[in-house]
């Protein structure tokens, strides 16, 4: 799977270890959704974290669109917000 | 749906408007290929806005060290002349700097941050868009196998997700420009103003109180100086002090100690908890390390 951090770049991923990002991702709508800072960087922190140690960065060379997206390393629970806020300006 | 899946959907669907799509996907990839060029150009030119930026942060510190620098000698000169009133007045003011400092100094790091980051998008991007250039070509020679057309599907997605994404680097290294310029010209509107001042210029009202107290201080001498010559009738010269000895005579008649003597320097020791002279000069920091703070090489 190629998973993109974004500002980044893309990283392939082993399917073994998608369940445990996608947990994460779960904990992280969590924090979105309590509007938890602390909480969300902390799991945004450890989403990143986990696909650069699991990951193998995607060579120059290789052209590939993403299977995954996770958020700037440094994102802000506002800034996120805001970037989930343009798919459903885009779908209304 | 969990932020992985409605984030890849979100860059996706951008990158679908960075290009337009010619008929001929051969031509989709010369398109996007310039469309790499121009972008690595607008990066470049973030990267050198990132650098002003913080360039423009680290003067204003500059200045903001200086007027603090002033403010603390001000509150020595104040002290000396037992204004403590006007000590407080400069160190307070010079507690505001600091706020600001502190500010700039958060400022400065998100900067720095970004410009690693776009550093490290640039060197990605050329290295990309040298593969690519070499990478469509081949593409193109092939395009009739069947292979060869998925391939350039692909490719041109991947290319443009990569473009949509560095669009978004620029974008937040551009949000950090913006908010540090809404400070920077704050700090610029309070040194102009005299909030926090340029303390070598004379509309400095704590420099004019400062300077009136020294003025005062120093007449009040000359004063007491002229008495002490003419109450001592041996010395007084006869001539142009004539019409100054009767001055003196009438003067004489009021109480010698009473509000008329000149208010000495206290001789005893300065009111607990204040600021002393003394203690300021231990306090002055020798060029502090840390550009950002006041309170380098200080215990406060």
């Amino acid at each position: 799977m190629i998973v993109r951090i974004l500002t980044e770049g893309q990283f392939e991923v082993d399917q073994s270890q998608i369940a445990s990002l996608e947990d994460l991702d779960r904990q992280l709508v969590a924090a979105l959704d309590a509007g938890d800072e602390p909480r969300f960087h902390d799991v945004l922190n450890r989403l990143v974290g986990k696909v650069r140690s699991e990951g193998t960065p995607v060579s120059a060379d290789r052209f590939v669109p993403s299977d995954l997206t996770v958020p700037p390393e440094n994102a802000s629970l506002d800034e996120l917000r805001e970037l989930l806020a343009s798919e459903e300006a885009r779908e209304s | 749906m969990g932020v992985m899946k409605r984030l890849t959907n979100i860059v996706q669907a951008k990158a679908n408007k960075v290009l337009d799509k010619a008929e001929d996907p051969r031509e989709t990839l010369d398109l996007s290929y310039e469309k790499q060029i121009e972008q690595l150009q607008q990066v470049k030119r973030g990267l050198a806005d990132v650098a002003t930026a913080k360039k423009r942060i680290e003067l204003q510190a500059q200045q903001l060290q200086q007027a603090a620098a002033k403010l603390q000698d001000q509150a020595r000169q104040a002290l000396t002349q037992n204004r403590e009133d006007l000590a407080t007045q400069a160190l307070t003011r010079r507690a505001g700097i600091a706020t600001q400092l502190e500010g700039l100094k958060t400022q400065h790091e998100q900067l720095a941050q970004q410009q690693e980051r776009l550093e490290a998008t640039t060197q990605q991007l050329q290295a990309r868009v040298e593969a690519f250039r070499t990478q469509k070509e081949t593409l193109k020679a092939s395009y009739t196998a069947a292979q060869a057309q998925t391939k350039i599907g692909e490719a041109v997605s991947g290319i443009s997700e990569s473009m949509s994404d560095t669009g978004l680097a620029m974008q937040r290294a551009q949000d950090k420009i913006a908010q540090m310029q809404a400070r920077a010209g704050a700090v610029d509107e309070l040194l102009a103003s005299g909030t926090l001042t340029d303390m070598s210029g004379s509309s400095d009202p704590l420099q004019a109180e400062l300077d009136k107290g020294a003025a005062s201080g120093q007449v009040e001498l000359q004063l007491a100086q002229l008495k002490s010559e003419l109450n001592a009738p041996a010395v007084a010269p006869s001539g142009e002090l004539g019409a100054a000895k009767t001055d003196a005579a009438e003067a004489s008649e009021e109480p010698v100690d009473g509000e008329v003597v000149p208010e000495q320097p206290h001789a005893g020791a300065p009111a607990t908890g204040a600021p002393t002279a003394a203690a300021l000069t231990a306090a002055t920091p020798t060029a502090p390390a840390d550009p950002f703070s006041l309170d380098a090489g200080s215990a406060s």
